[in-house]
């Protein structure tokens, strides 16, 4: 087996107990406290991730936004500076590269990737932008990733800087300073709560992820940001999208900008088949009988199978066992989910799962 | 991690508490640990019967999903039907109210006593 890579917060995580597992070539952490309680932190007070294993990759050069245009399914054009954009990056049929967050600053555009995707994307964005005069490059080994969730994140995290934190709206983002350390400080996040991610320095992360510890934060692992974004009913790729779903298959249609000029890779496929009608569609459901599904299960109406469960779980906050699955298009209200050879009724409910209270 | 002397082990990490012939069985604490937050059981009706090492039912936690290993053979007699509402007693109290199921035996398995559990673990860890 390859080495594990480990991000710069790995002996912090062994001090603080945590269970730590292969996710994607890293070593990281699963849970702490457990998965429940650290999903608890989130909802109620402040929780920190580490997902310094995320991808970051620099466009830079005179033509990185018709670069950026051509790879992602979102108009870059309409981001303003200080603005970040949710998107889709597709192959000509429609299918899923990779699910990603744009960012445009001043001079370059930023685009984070999945952890599990950054090597196929950065060949993906070399290859459809050899033509253009822009340089790709890959910085995510210059980036350590936190991110403070919760509805006492920014309260907390105020305590640490000067930058006016009510001031960046949701989705947009500022360079300064984190307890000293250089960082760019985003407002999005992948829990369904209010919050920042930072983007900091490798060597000042250490630091600043003790300080946010110490300040009242729980760390929190890769266990509950799974509980956490599938009630906020967000794709994970690799459940939800892969290359055989197109980013209108999974619901994501809202970071698909169809008319958009110039075009961009899948464009066309993407026009035919919202014309034509989808073949599949994500639907969120619950459990109706005792039981929970869980990727890969397949979904039943009758004696014939209608699809498949992308990701299900106990959820934590509603006290349900809840899902995500593609089905055929014609499914509506119920169905059956297969657990272990065995049909248990399900039926279908508006997304999110959990919507968090805006104050 | 406890393992309490009085009670038998099996390698995939079940208990056994004899009395007469009948077994209660449950998961040990080094086993819930490992799962994490339980959220669901599975269990079998009273009156299955089972032979040692079939699998008689699921325990799920947040993330995992992991079967039941039956440590002996016979006919369940009683489940612990409190776990459907509160699967987090197998966290909470393993060997105690957390016990999943009794069975009436009717043929021996392959057991660890403690000690010989202990060791198991020291070799997984």
């Amino acid at each position: 087996m390859p080495e594990l890579r480990r991000t710069p917060l790995y002996e912090e995580h062994k001090q603080l107990g945590a269970r730590l597992v292969d996710f994607a070539g890293w070593e990281m952490p699963v849970q702490y406290a457990g998965i429940k309680a650290e999903h608890e932190a989130v909802r109620t007070h402040a929780g920190l991730f580490d997902v310094s294993h995320m991808g970051e990759v620099v466009f830079r050069g005179p033509d990185s936004e018709a670069a950026v245009q051509r790879l992602v399914t979102r108009d870059v054009a309409r981001l303003a500076e200080g603005q970040a954009g949710y998107a889709a990056v597709c192959y000509e049929d429609g299918g899923t590269v990779d699910d990603v967050l744009v960012y445009r600053r001043p001079e370059d555009f930023l685009i984070v990737v999945n952890a599990s995707n950054r090597e196929k994307d950065v060949a993906h964005f070399r290859e459809n932008t050899a033509d253009l005069d822009v340089e790709v490059a890959d910085e995510s080994d210059d980036w350590a990733l936190l991110a403070l969730q919760g509805p006492e994140a920014v309260g907390l995290l105020g305590n640490f800087t000067d930058t006016d934190l009510a001031g960046i709206k949701y989705y947009r983002f500022v360079e300064g300073k984190v307890d000293g350390a250089t960082a760019i400080l985003s407002r999005t996040g992948y829990t369904g709560e209010d919050g920042f991610e930072l983007y900091l320095r490798p060597d000042d992360a250490p630091r600043v992820w003790k300080r946010l510890i110490e300040a009242g934060a729980s760390p929190v692992g890769l266990g509950a940001r799974d509980t956490l974004r599938l009630e906020a009913g967000m794709c994970l790729y690799g459940n939800e999208l892969d290359a055989e779903t197109t980013p209108l298959e999974a619901g994501i249609s809202f970071a698909v900008h169809l008319t958009k000029e110039p075009q961009f890779i899948g464009q066309g496929a993407l026009l035919r088949e919202d014309a034509e009608g989808l073949k599949k569609k994500l639907v969120g459901f619950e459990m109706e009988g005792r039981g929970i599904a869980r990727h890969g299960h397949t979904v039943t109406r009758g004696a014939e199978i209608v699809g498949a469960v992308t990701s299900g779980t106990q959820s934590p906050t509603l006290g349900r066992a809840i899902g995500l699955a593609l089905v055929e298009p014609e499914v509506e209200d119920r169905f059956m989910v297969l657990i272990r050879e065995k049909p248990v009724p399900a039926k279908t409910v508006p997304l999110p799962f959990y919507k968090r209270e805006k104050r | 991690m406890s393992v309490p002397g009085d009670l038998q082990y099996t390698k995939s990490h079940e208990w056994v508490r004899t009395d007469g012939d009948t077994a209660t069985i449950g998961i040990t604490e080094h086993a819930q640990d490992e799962l994490g937050d339980v959220v669901f059981v599975e269990l079998p009706e009273e009156g299955a019967t089972f032979d040692a090492g079939d699998s008689f039912g699921t325990v799920e936690s947040v993330k995992a999903v992991s079967d039941l290993y039956a440590p002996v053979g016979g006919e369940v007699v009683e489940v612990n039907t409190a776990l459907e509402e509160s699967p987090e007693k197998i966290n909470e109290d393993p060997y105690g109210d957390g016990w999943i199921l009794k069975l009436r035996t009717s043929g021996q398995g392959d057991l660890l006593s403690a000690d010989e559990y202990q060791k198991v673990l020291d070799e997984e860890s």
